[in-house]
């Protein structure tokens, strides 16, 4: 299993959409065969059509705020007396999260292929706040997919999608979170799929939908780029890119330009989620061996038991809360091109804690895990070594959970 | 020798009426009771599936869903799911059974491991719902050179060129979904209109079975008794949650739908 250089990430797969030979495919039912042939053909047309990229282009700076800026944390660098840390603010896009470029180019494609209904999953809520803003900006009738449970926890992404117009779909069934949103909502595409197009929230599900997911949020690391050659003068030689993990949009998005370089010159790193301290549930495949199964049409490492079920997982983080994980991380973790570890759910607490007290950042629950692998070792690190944290969310949504959780400890 | 499929379709052919079908799924509500259920209502049942249980399943509705969630409640695991196909052919050893899920359980035993105990509990077929052509290739190969019949499923939206490529690839029977619809949903397409389309399947290749699946309750199941075969699942599990939500005796309760349903397409 070897990465191909020269070639994106989103293309290394072979002719039955598999990464690595294993990772990916399409397991659909019959049913879903042709909407994702078109959809196959149709993405394959429009990302060279000169047209529809001006019209990305277009969106992502002036609807969704590119480029998002690149700062130094400078008390943060100070206060843990090792290497530099530096994030990427992905959380200023329009919304307050990358989920916006996935969601924006879903609603052109949709456009462009005449359909007027679009349906998507959340967990964090995020994505369905997105898909709901893109919705309302581009005409298009929505509907959400969401597990009650996620619907308690992110209350204020819920009312964001309500006032944009969109119709929230609560799921009952399973663990009532992400998993159970994202199955929902692909039986309610089987149902609907002559006029309702899908956009799946991240880097998972059948080869296309991986595929778009990854050539959204790439728009991330090719800003990322110019930034550190304008602050640089050239790419640094050391450099750590740090994000998390959940489906894997952002950390993918954060790191695609990057994947060639040496791992010695830049080291990406992965941060799933861990769970409660002392629970044996967790949302992390990669860092704690999972076996790979198959989710949601996608073969990659997944939480699951030795029959094959789909394991219940826990995290403090509902963007984070997923069994399965994008297959072209699971190709970077075979490659060993990435590393991939996690973070506790206190941990990330704490990371949220120290990152709000000496800067002026409210990086959400998921980013708070990848802050907390850069709080772990950038004490241990050079001086000249650059640590980049992307901060791909805004902690708005979790305001009743940090008021639980961090008024509980004082 | 012609597969025991084949001969439950001829079987039905020769009393003039379209073979019936049933999807119960194993385990549901506890592994005794199911396999019961499954006894009683073979009955009047052609060929009877058997669902092993997922809990993701992708293409199912509400109704086969709160099934399945329940035998994985009550602990079924795919071995059980093996000795109930088996203690079943103890008793009825010349009627069908079809075992259907989904892909991952298969991978996770390990294919050839799969249907190794499938034979050996004489399992007649398979349904894998998430594993469509031309991926499932290898795997339909593996299953004929045990005998075992691997059935393909095709659906409203499957093209011509693929339907054709499918047709040469199947096996003794062929699986029509006979509309846009997760399992459960109520017909909403014509009569008519599946049988057009149930038409051109058909005439491609007139020695495959070709059944009707999806949305067929004791209301919708006389108007497509033209085809080869009608299969019936989600309200048959509606009628053990019912039984069970009633402390009623779900064997009873169930096999007369069975009773009723096959009465119907006499």
């Amino acid at each position: 299993m070897k990465l191909k250089r020269g070639i994106p990430l989103i293309d290394q797969h072979d002719q039955h959409g598999f990464w690595g030979g294993k990772f990916g495919g399409s397991f659909i039912p019959e049913t879903l065969k042709k909407p994702i042939d078109d959809l196959t053909n149709e993405f394959k047309k429009l990302r060279k059509d000169k047209k529809f990229l001006k019209k990305r282009d277009y969106y992502f700076k002036n609807y969704i705020g590119s480029p998002t800026s690149f700062v130094k944390l400078d008390n943060l660098t100070k206060q843990l007396d090792g290497a530099q840390i530096w994030a990427k603010i992905v959380s200023e896009a329009n919304g307050g999260a990358h989920k916006i470029y996935n969601a924006t180019v879903h609603a052109l494609i949709c456009k462009a292929m005449g359909k007027k209904n679009i349906v998507g999953d959340t967990g964090a809520g995020y994505a369905g706040k997105m898909l709901s803003m893109a919705a309302k900006k581009f005409g298009l009738k929505c509907k959400i997919f969401m597990g009650a449970k996620d619907i308690k926890r992110q209350k204020p992404n819920c009312d964001a999608m309500r006032k944009n117009g969109a119709e929230i779909i609560p799921v009952y069934s399973g663990s009532q979170t992400l998993v159970d949103a994202v199955s929902e909502c692909m039986r309610y595409w089987v149902s609907n799929c002559d006029n309702t197009h899908m956009c799946v929230g991240s880097t998972v599900g059948p080869n296309i939908f991986v595929k778009i997911c990854g050539w959204s949020t790439e728009q991330i690391s090719r800003e990322l780029k110019l930034q550190l050659k304008s602050e640089f003068k050239r790419i640094p030689n050391k450099i750590k890119l740090i994000n998390c993990v959940g489906g894997g949009s952002s950390a993918y998005g954060f790191w695609s330009e990057f994947i060639d370089y040496d791992k010695k010159k830049i080291e990406l790193i992965g941060v799933e989620a861990g769970g409660p301290k002392k629970s044996k549930l967790h949302a992390a495949p990669l860092s704690r061996k999972a076996k790979i199964g198959i989710l949601h049409g996608a073969a990659s490492y997944v939480c699951q038991n030795k029959e094959g079920q789909i394991n219940n997982t826990e995290s403090i983080s509902a963007g984070l809360d997923y069994p399965g994980v994008s297959p072209m991380h699971c190709f970077l973790k075979d490659t060993k091109r990435a590393r991939y570890t996690y973070a506790t759910d206190e941990e990330a607490l704490n990371a949220h804690q120290m990152v709000t007290k000496y800067e002026n950042l409210n990086p959400s629950l998921e980013p708070s895990h990848a802050f907390a692998e850069a709080i772990k070792i950038a004490p241990k690190l050079s001086k000249d070594t650059i640590i980049i944290v992307n901060s791909c969310g805004d902690a708005k949504k979790d305001r009743d959970i940090l008021r639980e959780r961090l008024s509980k400890k004082s | 020798m012609s597969s025991l499929i084949n001969q439950a379709f001829q079987n039905a052919k020769s009393e003039n009426r379209p073979a019936l079908l049933t999807y119960t799924v194993a385990g549901d509500n506890t592994k005794k009771k199911s396999l019961e259920i499954l006894k009683s209502i073979s009955n009047h049942a052609d060929i009877c599936e058997l669902g092993f249980p997922h809990n993701t399943p992708i293409a199912d509705g509400g109704q086969i869903q709160t099934s399945a969630y329940r035998a994985i409640k009550n602990g079924i695991k795919i071995n059980d799911v093996f000795s109930i196909a088996k203690d079943f052919k103890k008793t009825k050893k010349n009627k069908p059974i079809i075992l259907m899920g989904y892909y991952n359980m298969i991978f996770q035993y390990n294919e050839n491991k799969f249907l190794e105990k499938c034979k050996k509990s004489k399992v007649d077929g398979l349904i894998v719902v998430d594993l469509p052509y031309p991926e499932n290739k290898n795997f339909a190969s593996k299953c004929k050179n045990r005998g075992i019949n691997f059935i393909q499923l095709v659906s409203p939206t499957t093209s011509k060129i693929r339907l054709k490529k499918i047709i040469k690839d199947s096996h003794d029977m062929i699986y029509y979904i006979s509309m846009l619809s997760t399992t459960g949903g109520k017909l909403k397409v014509s009569p008519k209109k599946i049988l057009e389309r149930y038409s051109k399947i058909k005439n491609q290749n007139k020695s495959k079975n070709v059944v009707i699946g999806f949305g067929i309750t004791e209301k919708t199941i006389k108007s497509l008794k033209k085809a080869d075969g009608l299969v019936v699942g989600s309200a048959i599990c509606k009628e053990i949650t019912n039984s069970i939500n009633r402390r009623q005796n779900a064997v009873i309760n169930v096999t007369s739908i069975v009773k009723r349903l096959k009465n119907k397409i006499k």
